[in-house]
This record gives C-alpha cells, structure tokens and sequence, in this order.
C-alpha cells in the first residue's frame, strides 16, 4: 500500500482532504455564526462571550493552529488543483459548452478558485481588523475585558467596512453552494437520490448560513448601532 | 424526400504532436439528414481530395456507437449535443439548414494530436495495464454459473464495463481528468468476485497511473457524467473514492 503522504498527494487523496476541510470549515463558520448571534439580546452577552474564548489560554491556540491548518490546507488544494487544470489542457477550446443533464457545472462550481481567493483575502483583512484592531475595554461583572461589541458596532456602521463584509459573504453562497455538494461527493456520494437532495440542502445551507452572517453587519449599519435588538 | 442542409464547418487542422494547429472552415452545400455526422465528414474529405487538397483526420472504426474510437468536440461538447451518443451515431438531422459547427479533438496535454482530429489515447491503455485486470489460472475455461453474483452486483458491474474508452470524459472534464473513465475501469472490477484478489493494488496502481498520466484532479463537475456516450454515473468515481480509501486504511 502506499504510505500516507503518497496516498495524500493522489488525486484521490486531495479531494478527499479538500472534503474533510471543506467540511471542518462549515461546522466552524457554524460555530462562529452562533457565537456571533450572542451581539443580540442581553447586553455584554457577546463580550463575555469572547472573553471566555480568549480565557482558554493555551486551548484557544491550539484551536486556532487547527483552524489556520484546516484553511491553509483547504487553499493549498485548492489552488493546486486550479493549476493542475492549466497543466492538463494547455491548449484549450475554441468552443465549449456544457451539455447539461446530470451535469453540476454552474456559475458556483466554476467559480470555485475564485470565490476562494475572496474568502482568502477577506479572511486575512477579518482577523486584522477585529483580533489585531482596537482593543478597547470594558468592566464586566468587575472583571476587565476586550469591548470587542463597541469594535464591531464602530466597525459595521462604516458603509465601506459593513457593504464590503456583505459582498464578500454573499459570495460566499456561491463557495458553499457547490462545496457543501461537493465535499460529501469527494467522500465517496454516489449520483442518485440522494446526491440530488444533498444537492438541494446545499443550496438552502448556503443561503441560510451566509444571511446569518450578512445579517449582523447589515442590520448594524442601518440602524447606525442603535437597533433595539442590540442591548446596553 | 430528404432534406438538404448547408452546413458551415470549422475544424482543427495540425500536423503533428508539436506542430502549431490552426482551425481552416469549408462550407459543404449539400449535406443529406439522414447521413451520419462522420458521413458528413467523409463527404467533406471527398470534396477536400477532389479538389487536390489534404483531407482531414479523424479517428473511428465501428461505425456503431460500441468501439470507442470516434471521439470529436462538437460545437464544445463532446460527442456533440445529442445525449449518449457517440459522434459517429449522431445524425446531420440534429442540425438545421445554414449552421456552423466548430470541431475540435479532445484537448489534454495526456492525449496529444496525432494529426488534427486524431490524438493518441494510450494514456488510457497505460491505466489499464496498471491494473485493470484480473489473474485467472489457466486451462480450460470454467463453468460459467461456477461462481454465484448477486443480481445487483452483476448488473452494476455491466453499467461500468459498458465503458468504451472514447476519451469523451476527459474532453469535456473542465480540468481534463480522467477520473470517470478510470473509476469505471476500476468498478467494474471491484465489484465482481473475480477481482476480488487483486482490489486493493488496483486502485491504488490505476488512480497513481492517471496522475503519472498528467490528467487533471476531479472537481465534480459531473459534465463527464453528461456526455458521456454510454451513460456511465459518477458513482463510479464514488466507487474508486472508496475503494481507495479501504485500500488505505487496511494498511497492507
Ligand atoms: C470558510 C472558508 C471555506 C469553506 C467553508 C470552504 C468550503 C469548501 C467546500 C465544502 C468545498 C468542497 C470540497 C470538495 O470539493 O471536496 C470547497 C472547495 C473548494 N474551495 Fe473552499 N472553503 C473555504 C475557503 C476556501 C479558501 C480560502 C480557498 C482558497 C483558494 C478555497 C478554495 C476552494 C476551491 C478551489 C475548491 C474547489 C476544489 C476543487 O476544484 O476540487 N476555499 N470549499
Ligand atoms: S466509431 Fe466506434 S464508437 Fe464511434
């Protein structure tokens, strides 16, 4: 048998691990989505929130050495299997189209490398502006933490910033669109029933999981930070 | 009565692996419906040496849809827009009077141009060789009830064994990969008894030869699914996914 990292490298191998960190990466944007939810209701919800995330300590690295390995890992893939296509058809059609039919060839399937890049940048841009921007304080309970609220709301009601998050995240849908398809037809889906309706799935995942994003800097930015679902 | 069509051709003309390919067009002025889409090209190559000129290459043998070796991009798709069916089964009646058809070989650095429309396809032999068969003892030939197959087995493996290697998978594949023609040849396989033995180095020697080949990686576009002549799914490349994956982990 081939040893690990031959398996890794084979065709087989890359989609698959482009599918488990496809994958992780949806569970974790779960995640980060509910968390990020607690800016609404009860005030200081979200800043003890992240106040207990960043009192793991040594856990909080370990979880975010995962997270940049799952992502640069994810990327690496990605790209490579962009470039091997250049490599593989150097001379390309004058004429092509699809023929339709079982074909899942769309707007988000093509445009995969490419939505890719965007969340890539957008990524780099996020954690700089919010983990490495401002840290403002507050006193909770009399305990002293980050006011990562204030950031935000100052942030989001800047119409750059706000319609900038809500171009990239609907983007996003795209990305999500075919790779929440994808990502279980690398690990071995067949086409047929199923396939279909995890096709469909990933479509309402996709929009449903990215409104929830787009929702936070959206509502901020138009009631100015004021809105009354965000408590004081 | 038959209807007469003009139809405006653009073809890929090259002289070799390495020469520089270029499209040439000529205008046929009575092309009958009923004829084949390769009748149309035999016509046209008539007119070509008729008029002193080179014919053009292209690849086929039966005639019938069951040999593999007809393997043109139609207007961007291959086999063109008729769903499986193989370009020398598809008829000029799917065509209309005064239309232009662009006709290009599958184009992928693992299938280099012969001449024109003809590439060489030994890419594909070379995944067979790797492992896309089975050892049997010499001797006579066994009873052939001599091994009970499920039905379901059986007829699974016949889907994938109906591949005939055209080559249409990898033309159409947006990042040329040869995943379906391989998953097929592997499957059809895999699913019987008799190759049982031999599984687990199959897929790994088969999946590591379409690499060394130099086809593209998988994206599940599943356009490969869409044209192709025999209707082969995906799913065969979900069965190679597996396979490969228990070849892995069962560690020998
Ligand atoms: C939150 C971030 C991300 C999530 C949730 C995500 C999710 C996914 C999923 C589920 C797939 C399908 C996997 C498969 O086909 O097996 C996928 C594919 C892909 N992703 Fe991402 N992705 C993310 C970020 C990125 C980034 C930063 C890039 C950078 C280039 C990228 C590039 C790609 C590409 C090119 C594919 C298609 C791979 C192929 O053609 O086979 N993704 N993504
Ligand atoms: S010539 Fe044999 S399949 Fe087309």
């Amino acid at each position: 048998m081939p040893s690990l990292i031959k398996a890794l490298n084979s065709q087989v191998g890359r989609k698959i691990m482009t599918g488990i960190t496809g994958i992780g990466l949806m569970l974790f944007l779960i995640g980060h989505l509910a968390g990020n939810f607690s800016i609404f209701g009860e005030a200081e919800a979200f800043n003890k929130y992240t106040h207990t995330l960043e009192s793991l300590g040594p856990l909080l690295y370990l979880i975010e050495a995962g997270l940049a390995f799952f992502f640069l890992y994810h990327a690496i893939l990605g790209i490579s299997i962009w470039r091997q296509r250049k490599k593989a058809r150097p001379e390309g059609y004058d004429t092509y189209r699809t023929k339709g039919g079982p074909s899942h060839q769309t707007l988000a399937s093509k445009s995969m490398i490419y939505t890719g890049i965007i969340i890539l940048v957008f990524l780099v841009l996020h954690i700089w502006h919010f983990k490495f921007g401002p840290s403002y304080t507050t006193m909770v309970d009399g305990t002293e933490m980050r006011d990562l609220r204030r950031l935000v709301i100052e942030e989001f009601t800047n119409p750059l910033v706000a319609f900038g998050y809500i171009g990239v995240l609907a983007l996003a849908i795209l990305h999500l669109a075919h790779g929440a398809w994808s990502a279980f037809t690398s690990l071995g889906m067949k086409h047929g029933e199923t396939s279909k309706k995890v096709q469909f799935g990933a479509y309402i995942f996709a929009i449903v999981l990215m409104l929830g994003f787009i929702f936070i800097p959206l509502y901020i930015f138009l009631t100015g930070g004021e809105g009354s679902l965000i408590a004081y | 009565m038959s209807k007469e069509m003009t139809i405006h051709l653009k073809y890929w003309k090259q002289n070799g692996p390495n020469a520089k390919g270029y499209f040439e067009e000529y205008t046929l002025d009575s092309v009958n419906e009923h004829m084949s889409f390769l009748e149309m090209l035999d016509v046209l190559n008539e007119e070509l040496m008729l008029a002193g000129k080179e014919p053009v290459e292209f690849d086929y043998d039966c005639r019938e849809g069951i040999c593999g070796s007809c393997n043109l991009v139609i207007n961007g798709q291959a086999h063109g827009p008729k769903e499986r069916v193989a370009a020398c089964q598809l008829h000029m009646r799917n065509y209309s009077d005064g239309d232009h058809i662009t006709i290009e070989p599958p184009r992928a650095a693992a299938f280099p141009v012969i001449k024109d429309l003809v590439v060489d396809r030994n890419a594909f032999d070379r995944i067979i060789e790797a492992g896309g068969y089975v050892s049997v003892k010499t001797g006579s030939a066994p009873e052939a009830n001599a091994i009970p197959i499920e039905k379901e087995d059986a007829d699974t493996a016949f889907d994938y064994a109906t591949c005939i290697g055209c080559g249409a998978c990898v033309a159409a594949c947006p990042n040329a990969s040869a995943s379906l023609f391989t998953g097929a040849k592997i499957a059809h396989l895999n699913k019987l008894p008799q190759g049982e033995v031999e599984r687990k180095n199959r897929v790994v020697a088969m999946v590591d030869q379409m690499k060394e080949e130099g086809f593209g990686d998988c994206s599940n576009y599943a356009e490969c699914e869409a044209v192709c002549p025999v209707g082969i799914s995906i799913s065969a490349i979900a069965e190679m996914r597996r396979d490969y994956m228990k070849a892995v982990m069962s560690g020998d």
